[in-house]
């Protein structure tokens, strides 16, 4: 199927031609090989699949797909088995024979592999009818279940191209970007800039060659939608930013991708080889006279090269230092030619909204946030994984009904957004609805799409830490503010943290916060504060009580806890004493043991070692 | 050395704009930039080794100096932090005597911190030798370093 396409029409044919080889009700069992499954190694289960295929002589009668991640990460290795959708989840390799014995072959459901919910502890069959998809909206994502990544046809088959076909087929240049404007799509890399006005100066402003690049750098250390969709899905990325190519009339394009994301360059890179044979990049796109390229850049994993004028210089081969902005990218970006970054969330919304219609789209979200949002929902939740779901929904609703509550019965404290540049929202907010503008009046913002959750044992000058140290090491150092600010902020906490805080603290925490935001060229020192300022201004009770009773109410920081045996509790097992390093924690068998205060270092082995729950942590 | 280099700046039509991608395939081919490398794709992209030197020091993916037999990367993302990865970070640093980044005398063991590795589900995520063990533990970190032939203490009695 090396032939090239010629025209919007014959696209159209071979996209048919593809779907009425597929037979819907052929059995097809569908293995999310994402990489939270590949860690759980199910790579082994795909290869017994294979096996057992070819084994029993199915090949043709049972179709098997090895697809991206299905969001629900939580549960892997997982399958579903089409045409019914039966939902498998914590499977191991040996259910793999019966699984195509008895559901494959038999059509009978096995009871111990399905999912119980965990409120009704009721069973479920189908994919859809599990809670933690059904109040998902999987527009962008959905499709990651479906196909195989590294197959176009695939993508074909489920009407990927369409829309592209549609753009050069029928619509101006123009006219695709009004359909983009009229939709209302924000831009999903954090700063939520309306997609359409970029591509409008961009393709507005002087300059040749014009760039449009994918943002695929992901920097924030709690969030991976936009790995999972490169590596699940990469020709919706990949058709998005043809679509944007086409109206903004650019012929060159990048993808600037992290190293440390093997897989996703791996799929993206083939994917596009694919789409060069079919003549769907290249010269003379569909025989319309357009022609586009892209190139594979790889980053070489320093979060500031995220910020538009950095990655422009890492793409140019030099260290990725920001640049002041009153030069903006859609006038000289890469290269000093104008130029239209996007993320890679939002490129694989455009193929959406062009098929779809703009009025379609802009009916989803609320006013001013459209159509849905990919958020990597982790941390303190018994449901972890990827969920998108429709701008506007409610914390709680993602946090409770989507995520199924925190683990243990443990009580929520406060769910972080935005990364390093967002903040930690507590439960009184709950109940706002999730879009660009609430989140911001929040303090915290939209970012990425990390959604972190806290329960009661962490703790939020901890949280707090953790951020500034990481955006510490970040800082490209050009400006003092960000470089120096930073640091004394992170050492303020630090010290907050080992019990010697003063109360004026807070105060200088906050005004150094607010002298950081202003005299920082991008956006990285910009938000550095935020962090620090939400935690001050939701928790400070919990600052205080670091600062004036020298407690760590959540007994996480090392220098205010001390670690003690109840001897209520304690059965005299031995267990703390074996694996404590300095010998700190003694006792005889079958004797209530005991920690020296003097010898423990804290270093929290007994807690993790006793199963009867008798180290105390105050 | 050379020829290798060679090989890798032709792959990229000797286009100083791909330096970082270039120092990852030398890096890969060496394990590390040693001197003479970097250098050496000095003098074959025609760029100074001043900025060479700039970038190879600029990104985190890089390192200068010779990487260790085992690589253990422990996922400090901030899922894996809230679930207590910086207890086990400690605790490795402790076994290992060496700080995060570093690498043993002994040239057995290098151990990286690393944000989100997309597995946040198993956090707190350890990487040992590009094998993904989940909900790490002390215990199993050590039992880990153990099995790799780092001797960890515990030298109680079998009771
Ligand atoms: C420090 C910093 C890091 C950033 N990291 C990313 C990133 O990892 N991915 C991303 O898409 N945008 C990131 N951004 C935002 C980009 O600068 C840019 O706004 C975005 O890619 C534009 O695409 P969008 O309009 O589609 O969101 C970052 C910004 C800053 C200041
Ligand atoms: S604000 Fe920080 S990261 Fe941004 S340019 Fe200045 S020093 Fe660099
Ligand atoms: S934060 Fe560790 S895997 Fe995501």
């Amino acid at each position: 199927m090396k032939k090239k396409i010629e025209s919007p029409a014959e696209l159209t044919r071979l996209q048919s031609e593809l779907k009425g080889r597929i037979d819907p009700a052929q059995p097809c069992i569908a293995i999310c090989a994402g990489t939270g499954c590949m860690a759980y190694g199910t790579q082994k289960i795909v290869d017994r699949f294979r096996e057992e295929i070819q084994a029993r002589g199915l090949e043709g009668q049972v179709a098997f797909r090895t697809t991206g991640c299905h969001g629900f990460c939580e549960k892997g290795p997982m399958v579903v088995i089409h045409p019914d959708r039966i939902f498998y989840q914590r499977i191991g390799i040996d259910d793999v024979p019966e699984i195509i014995e008895k559901t494959v072959l038999g059509q009978e459901v096995i009871e111990r592999l399905l999912y119980k919910d965990p409120v009704t502890k009721q069973r479920i069959v189908h994919e859809h009818e599990v809670p933690f998809y059904g109040r998902q909206m999987r527009l962008v994502f959905g499709s990651n279940g479906l196909i195989e990544p590294t197959s176009i046809e695939d993508y074909l088959a489920i009407g990927g191209y369409s829309a592209l076909a549609k753009a050069i087929g029928g619509m101006a240049p123009q006219a695709v970007i009004d359909a983009v404007i009229t939709a209302k799509l924000r831009g999903r890399g954090g700063g939520g800039f309306p997609t359409g006005w970029k591509w409008d100066a961009t393709r507005k402003a002087e300059g040749d060659p014009k760039y449009v690049i994918c943002n695929a750098d992901e920097g924030d250390p709690g969030a991976y939608m936009d790995r999972s969709l490169l590596e699940g899905n990469p020709h919706s990325v990949l058709e998005g930013m043809i679509i944007g190519a086409y109206a903004i009339g650019s012929s060159h394009g990048y993808i600037y991708v992290r190293n440390e994301y093997p897989l996703a360059v791996k799929n993206i890179t083939l994917a596009i080889e694919q789409a060069r044979d079919l003549g769907l990049v290249g010269e003379n796109i569909l025989g319309s006279g357009f022609s586009f390229d892209i190139l594979i850049n790889r980053g070489g994993g320093a979060f500031v090269c995220g910020e538009s004028s950095a990655l422009f210089a890492s793409i140019e081969g030099r260290a990725g230092e920001p640049r002041a902005k009153y030069v903006h990218a859609t006038d000289k970006g890469l290269y000093d030619k104008p130029t239209c970054l996007n993320n890679v969330e939002t490129w694989a919304n455009v193929p959406l909204i062009i098929d779809k219609g703009a009025d379609w789209y802009a009916g989803i979200g609320t006013e001013n946030s459209k159509g849905t949002k990919i958020f990597s929902l982790v941390g303190k939740i018994n449901n972890t994984g990827l969920v998108e779901v429709p701008m506007g929904i409610t914390l709680r609703e993602i946090v409770y009904d989507i995520g199924g509550g925190i683990p243990k019965g443990r009580k929520f404290k406060a769910v972080q957004t935005g990364g390093p540049s967002g903040g930690c929202i507590p439960e009184a907010h709950l109940d706002s609805p999730v879009d660009f503008d609430e989140l911001t009046k929040l303090g915290s913002m939209m970012g990425s799409g990390g959604m972190i959750v806290m329960d009661d044992r962490n703790c939020m000058v901890d949280v707090a830490k953790y951020f500034l140290a990481f955006l510490e090491g970040e800082s490209c150092g050009k400006c003092t503010p960000c470089r120096e600010g930073i640091l004394q902020m992170r050492k303020i906490l630090e010290r907050i943290c080992q019990g010697e805080g003063r109360m004026e603290d807070l105060d200088t925490l906050q005004w150094m916060g607010q002298a950081i935001a202003d005299g920082s060229l991008c956006a990285l020192g910009g938000s550095a504060p935020n962090p620090v300022l939400t935690t001050i201004r939701y928790f400070r009770d919990e600052y205080e009580a670091h600062i004036k009773d020298k407690k760590c109410p959540a007994g996480v920081c090392k220098a205010l806890i001390t670690f003690s045996v109840d001897p209520e509790a304690c059965t005299g097992c031995r267990a703390c004493a074996r694996v404590c390093p300095t010998e700190a924690a003694t006792g005889k068998k079958k004797e209530v043991h005991t920690i020296d205060a003097a010898k423990c270092i804290k270093c929290g082995a007994c807690f993790e070692a006793c199963k009867f729950d008798a180290i105390k942590i105050a | 050395m050379e020829a290798k280099i060679a090989e890798i700046v032709s792959k990229y039509q000797s286009n100083p704009g791909f330096l970082v991608p270039i120092l990852q395939d030398v890096q890969k081919a060496f394990n590390y930039l040693p001197r003479e490398a970097l250098q050496e794709v000095g003098t074959q992209l025609k760029v100074p080794i001043s900025r060479i030197f700039e970038v190879a020091t600029f990104y985190k993916a890089f390192s200068l100096t010779p990487r260790g037999r085992h690589q253990m990367h422990l996922c400090v993302g901030t899922a894996c932090h809230v679930r207590g990865a910086a207890m086990i970070g400690d605790g490795i640093e402790r076994v290992l005597e060496i700080k995060a980044g570093e690498t043993t005398a002994d040239l057995e063991f290098t151990f990286e911190t690393v944000n989100c590795l997309g597995a946040c589900a198993l956090g707190p995520v350890l990487v040992v030798d590009e094998e993904y063990h989940g909900q790490m533990t002390l215990a199993k970190a050590n039992k880990i370093l153990n099995k790799l032939g780092k001797k960890v203490v515990s030298d109680e009695e079998e009771d």
